[in-house]
């Protein structure tokens, strides 16, 4: 077997069987990345020093007989809105082409404690704006599955390598679905962790009140063994929570017996293809026969999900990129006025891609005077509803079972001049972002054309170990 | 209403300068997505209040003592392009 199509588990085990070395793993992931990355165009920067320099210190370190964390010496690829220090980090952006950020995100630092190999950084759409990858400064994404379709977004570089087989794990961002859609249209394992669980500071805030950071990876196992690196209360990041950090590895322990899930029946209506709900149902009832209890239940606001993410969202991305300006951040202008509020005018219009500036205007208007009550206003109430849905439901029952999305991956170019069309691809994730609860999207088997389908777990806020249940259960059904 | 002119004022709102193309794009797209966003009108939404935070967090207070950034002053001036002129950077005219 390649090296790099293992697990972080196998990984680990062979590094310490001396089967193989950090260096020979890491090259393997190279080479693959090689052979493939022109195609896929899921990497946008690699750092090929800094990778073999972390592996061979690795090595040296278990020839010494050193004990290592299990992601020592293991190579992963990090979403490019995640700072690296010394390593550019665009956000895949023209207004950030040449940052090169001066310090680590906490959730890089955390990994490299580790003594993760970093093999470079993945393509995304800009600012993690999208659901597809095709709003990348650098060019879609394709999906490992079939070129001609995407890979799905934002998330879209980190949950391709992983398919691909060009790292053993990676890490990505979720504020609509950016690590769950994705990792269902490239089939493989991706958790959006509670709001706060995992700390954002170095990441570049999309939509503060909405983002989180989680690992995507080949095995439901190798999901538990990066949240327990990077999840806990971070001082740089003062909405991660004091709640213990559990033993995320004590959940894979393959029993549903009894668990109670739910099917939330919204998620199986209108506008969701038959073969994806087929697909989901088929596991549902293996899980049944597995001994748990299922269900029907009904969060009837899920309808509302997306007006309210596409009014609150931009209103905080738009604030959140204000600072965007040439002079704090960004690029300046190619010919730069005399006249700073001019100058600022270049700045954006120059560095921002047109998703970006569609967000900010949408999020600049339900913010102006006159539609705040409207719209913003409006849709943060709607968003308590949506909260209290999930609190009712959870009385009733353990995890929600449903797809992540509502098709499998569909091609280059279908939604892209369609944003409407392309914000509703989010129709089913979006909810667990509005109510900060995790969840976590499994492969469960591909359509007669061949694409991966996704089911996502859901629980409470700080239940991340019942999705880890239920994913384990699922992998080995 | 998003007409070309609704376009024109927010984008002065946000300072992104936009081509007469993209004004012309931005809204017949965006009359689409707030025709969409209508349907929140369906919802009544009495009694519930506005939820910005999702974990229940309240301000707190720390002890006032310097921590340091992870990045010194040397290292944050060197990702500008502009000038740097006595550990400041150089910017157009603001005020004429």
């Amino acid at each position: 077997m390649s090296l790099n199509k293992l697990t972080i588990k196998e990984a680990g085990q062979g590094l310490r069987g001396r089967d193989f070395s950090s260096e020979e793993l890491t090259k393997a992931c190279f080479e693959e990345i090689d052979g493939k990355n022109v195609g896929l165009n899921a990497f946008v920067e690699l750092d090929r020093e800094g990778a073999l320099e972390q592996a061979r210190a690795v090595d040296e370190k278990l020839a010494g007989g050193e004990e290592l964390p299990i992601l020592a010496g293991v190579p992963c690829a990090v979403k490019d809105i995640i700072n690296t220090k010394g390593v550019r980090t665009t956000c895949c952006s023209p207004i950030l082409r040449d940052f090169v950020p001066p310090y680590d995100a906490t959730v890089v630092e955390k990994l490299k404690e580790q003594g993760m190999v970093m093999l470079g950084k993945t393509n995304l759409d800009e600012f993690a704006c999208g659901a597809s990858t095709e709003h990348s400064f650098f060019g879609v994404t394709k999906n490992p599955h079939n070129v001609k379709c995407v890979a799905g977004g934002s998330s879209g570089g980190s949950a391709a390598a992983v398919a691909a087989d060009m790292c053993v794990y990676s890490v990505g961002t979720d504020t609509g679905g950016s690590i769950r859609q994705p990792a269902s249209f490239c089939g493989v394992y991706g958790l959006k962790p509670t709001y706060g669980r995992v700390s954002r500071s170095g990441v570049t805030s999309m939509a503060s009140s909405w983002d989180t950071i989680g690992p995507i990876a080949k095995s439901v196992e190798d999901i538990a063994l990066v949240m327990q690196a990077i999840a806990g209360r971070d001082r740089r990041d003062l909405t991660t929570l004091d709640v213990a950090v559990p033993d995320y590895s004590s959940f894979l322990n393959g029993n549903v017996k009894g668990l109670k899930i739910g099917l939330p029946k919204e998620y199986f209506g209108e506008g969701v293809k038959k073969e994806v709900t087929d697909l989901v149902m088929n596991v549902v009832e293996k899980l049944r026969e597995s001994g748990a209890i299922v269900k029907e239940v009904s969060l009837p606001m899920t309808k509302y999900a997306v007006a309210v993410y596409y009014i609150t969202m931009p209103a905080e991305l738009s604030a959140n990129l204000e600072r965007f300006d040439g002079v704090r951040y960004g690029k300046k202008p190619v010919k730069p006025s005399d006249d700073l509020v001019d100058y600022y005018f270049k700045a954006r219009g120059e560095g921002f891609g047109d998703e970006i500036k569609r967000r900010i205007m949408i999020g600049t208007y339900v913010l102006s005077a006159g539609y705040y009550d409207a719209y913003y206003k409006k849709a943060q109430k709607v968003r308590t509803l949506i909260i209290r849905d999930f609190e009712r439901v959870f009385e009733e029952v353990d995890v929600l079972a449903a797809p992540v999305s509502p098709f499998p991956a569909f091609e280059i170019g279908e939604l892209v001049d369609d944003p409407l069309a392309m914000y509703m691809a989010d129709v089913l994730t979006i909810p667990a972002n509005a109510a900060g609860i995790p969840a976590i999207s499994c492969p469960v088997g591909n359509t007669i054309a061949g694409l991966p389908v996704g089911l996502q777990f859901m629980a409470p806020q700080f239940e991340e170990g019942r999705l880890l249940t239920a994913a384990s259960v699922l992998e080995n059904l | 209403m998003i007409d070309e002119s609704t376009v024109r004022h927010v984008s002065k709102l946000a300072r992104i300068d936009l081509t007469d193309g993209e004004v012309r794009k931005f809204s017949g797209q965006l009359e689409k997505v707030f025709g969409y966003m209508e349907i929140l009108n369906e919802v009544d939404v009495l009694g519930a209040a506005e939820t910005s935070q999702v974990t229940g967090l309240k301000n707190v207070t720390e002890k006032d003592e310097i921590v340091r950034g992870q990045a010194g002053r040397g290292e944050l001036l060197k990702c500008t392009e502009l000038p740097v002129d006595s550990n400041q950077i150089r910017v157009s005219r603001a005020v004429k």
